[in-house]
């Protein structure tokens, strides 16, 4: 919803929550999830507008709402409440006014360092507790202080309030780089960014105990909804960019590539410079970029053979360049490196391309932009792609939706499907779940949303945890050929429930390995596993959501049997056909691990 | 800005934070008469107030607040 974007308005989104909430809890597909929010200050309608980020990211939240100010007493003395609440997410909503142990003039050097230690190991005593409910816990850091008794030497003497705050981020954020599950949110660069003046109202904190003036709430629910909804797979991923005056200023096809502006030479070239080098590195971090222009391509190309572009083009994934409707060529765009269109955000500084893809494609998320100074502005605050997890896949992700694009043109140059998989001298290896790969699986199940027969999600403890039960078969996939390595792209939770008999829980598969018989070497892998524990007969399930319809049959495709459905398509299958059991998969070879 | 433009104004105010166009204010109205006027609502109201009409309400001015009277009044005050 427009409203609730970045740049949103505060003001507007306070006082139309009712109406807003009304519209948005009447969207289909809503993903249900348990978030707790514990207390520092008051939280009332910090829940109130969170729930609106959230519903706007797809997330139907249920709310456990701690006691005013009691978030240490919620966490560390449980009654029983938050525990059985079962939450999803957890998120410590405090602030500077809840540090205990702030220095005074009167204090030794000694007593100061006493009174850090002291308050580091109360925080690391709450977040290790936290952490014993298995779920992501969002922890705000610290705000700087209203005020500075010492002035600037409050940073520098360590009995300055600055001083003591900046060294306890310093150690929330140490916390938080090696705890997993563990997500600092960063309230100290949100108050930074709206001013400290602004951010704290003495007589807001007074008269309501809120520690941040109210009218920033919208602010601060957007940033921690945007942490949950990366956890929960909800980022987007690509980005669509047109060129003329996106990229660059000036229209290539009249200017030509030595006539648009960019580089050092101007105001305005450094500033497009500038935002080309953000989206380079947004490429490292694994966003797609694509490119979407009305143009000749081979005169678009050009603008990228500068010396000082920084963008080169193989930074892109497809690159449309032509005369063809814009949302036409997205939508193309989309299927190509099958996505989504609702994992697209489409830049371009034409407001009446932006209105046609708005209407014409309403997934795709179409940022306003102005000036080209502002566009890093409009592209980052809106946390389309806030990091929460970074696996060394996702590092690789460009790179390999290019060896896909390769695979694409070789599939072309065969007439048989089969032959095409063996020429692309494929193995897979697959193993059960372990330590070393959990961090990417748990990322794998919590984002994919294609080939997922049941949409379930399982958080990195409760991924653990199956590998230390017997009575759960887990695998997973990796899939390797002659273009590269795809990493990890399937994942596989199976638990034994009667006698000889498992049930599938979870199957999954990233979009980008479809077609290539990894499934049914997934699936020859399974059976082994189960003959050697005695099973035989697996049950499948297949639960419709709007994004796994590709799936329904699946089960059907590699031999098992429907053997019910009720009113709402939730289908059920069984597999007992293990006599003379064939593998499936006939295009490589499989490394067990 | 009169009595009857700020009437107009706050009343407005109160509709679109209870998502209630029909919504008719007196001078004394309270929270009572409402059924989502709770504390929590007080703050957006006076937020909303606040940006309506330019001004920051101190503790002094949001402490006896008892009615929509009082508000009014308030306005008054401040935007004389």
């Amino acid at each position: 919803m427009q409203t609730l974007e970045y740049p949103f308005d505060s003001g507007l989104i306070l006082q139309k929550k009712r109406s807003l909430k009304r519209q948005l809890a009447a969207q289909e597909g809503l993903v249900p999830k348990k978030v707790a929010i514990l207390s520092g200050s008051t939280i009332g309608e910090i829940k109130n507008i969170l729930e609106l980020f959230l519903l706007n990211a797809g997330i139907q939240p249920e709310f456990y709402v701690g006691g005013y100010a009691l978030y240490y007493e919620n966490i560390l003395f449980d009654d029983g409440s938050l525990a059985a609440f079962q939450p999803d997410i957890l998120y410590i909503h405090t602030s500077s006014k809840n540090i205990v142990n702030l220095p005074t003039q009167a204090d030794s050097p000694q007593q100061v360092e006493e009174k850090f230690s002291a308050e580091c190991a109360r925080w690391q005593t709450l977040w290790n507790a936290a952490a014993k409910f298995g779920c992501p816990v969002i922890q705000n850091n610290f705000e700087l202080p209203g005020y500075r008794l010492m002035g600037s030497m409050d940073a520098v003497d360590t009995h300055g309030h600055v001083n003591f705050i900046n060294r306890l981020n310093t150690m929330t954020a140490e916390y938080a780089a090696k705890t997993p599950n563990f997500y600092m949110h960063d309230l100290a660069y949100l108050a930074a960014s709206v001013g400290l003046d602004n951010w704290f109202s003495p007589t807001v904190w007074y008269a309501y105990k809120y520690a941040m003036d109210t009218q920033y709430i919208p602010v601060l629910c957007h940033s921690v909804a945007n942490i949950i909804k990366s956890l929960f797979g909800k980022n987007k991923k690509s980005v669509v960019l047109d060129l003329d005056n996106t990229l660059w200023g000036g229209v290539i096809g009249d200017d030509g590539p030595e006539g648009i502006v960019l580089g050092k030479e101007t105001p305005a070239g450094m500033a497009y410079s500038e935002f080309q080098q953000y989206l380079k590195e947004l490429s490292r971090l694994g966003v797609l970029l694509n490119v979407c222009s009305k143009n000749e391509e081979e005169m678009a190309k050009k603008g990228f053979e500068r010396a000082d572009s920084i963008l080169k083009l193989d930074d892109f994934v497809c690159f449309k360049a032509n005369w063809e409707p814009k949302h036409r060529n997205i939508a193309a765009i989309a299927q190509q490196i099958n996505l989504l269109p609702d994992s697209f955000v489409f830049m371009d500084d034409n407001p009446a391309e932006r209105e046609i893809v708005r209407r014409e494609l309403p997934g795709v998320t179409v940022p306003e932009l102005t000036a080209p100074e502002m566009y890093i502005r409009a592209l980052d605050k809106a946390g389309y792609f806030e990091v929460t997890t970074l696996s060394a896949d996702d590092k690789k992700r460009n790179e390999m939706y290019k060896q896909n694009a390769q695979r694409a043109a070789l599939e072309q140059s065969f007439g048989n499907y089969e032959d095409y998989l063996k020429s692309l001298e494929m193995h897979c290896e697959i193993g059960a779940f372990d330590q070393a790969h959990a961090e990417r699986i748990t990322q794998l199940i919590n984002k994919t949303n294609q080939f997922n027969l049941t949409t379930r999600r399982y958080t990195a403890a409760e991924v653990e945890a199956l590998m230390n039960d017997d009575q759960y078969i887990t695998l997973y996939g990796r899939l390797v050929d002659k273009f590269g390595d795809n990493g990890i792209v399937t994942a596989l939770i199976a638990h034994k429930t009667a006698p000889g008999e498992a049930d599938i829980d979870l199957w999954i598969m990233s979009c980008r390995t479809f077609k290539r018989q990894l499934e049914h070497a997934m699936f020859d892998r399974l059976v082994a596993v189960c003959a050697e524990q005695g099973i035989r007969k697996i049950n499948g399930f297949y639960y419709p959501t709007a994004k796994n319809l590709p799936v329904k049959d699946f089960y059907a495709t590699i031999g098992f049997e429907k053997v019910a459905e009720d009113e709402q398509g939730n289908r059920t299958f069984a597999f007992t056909g293990f006599d003379g059991y064939q593998p499936q998969c006939t295009v490589m070879e499989t490394v067990l691990l | 800005m009169d009595s009857n433009a700020i009437f107009e104004a706050v009343q407005q105010i109160f509709r679109d934070n209870f998502d209630d166009e029909e919504l008719v204010l007196t001078r004394e109205t309270c929270a009572d008469d409402i059924e989502d006027w709770d504390s929590l609502e007080q703050i957006n109201l006076l937020t909303a107030i606040e940006k309506k009409f330019g001004l920051k309400f101190g503790l002094a001015d949001v402490r006896d607040l008892q009615n929509v009277g009082d508000l009014l009044d308030l306005i008054e005050r401040m935007t004389a």
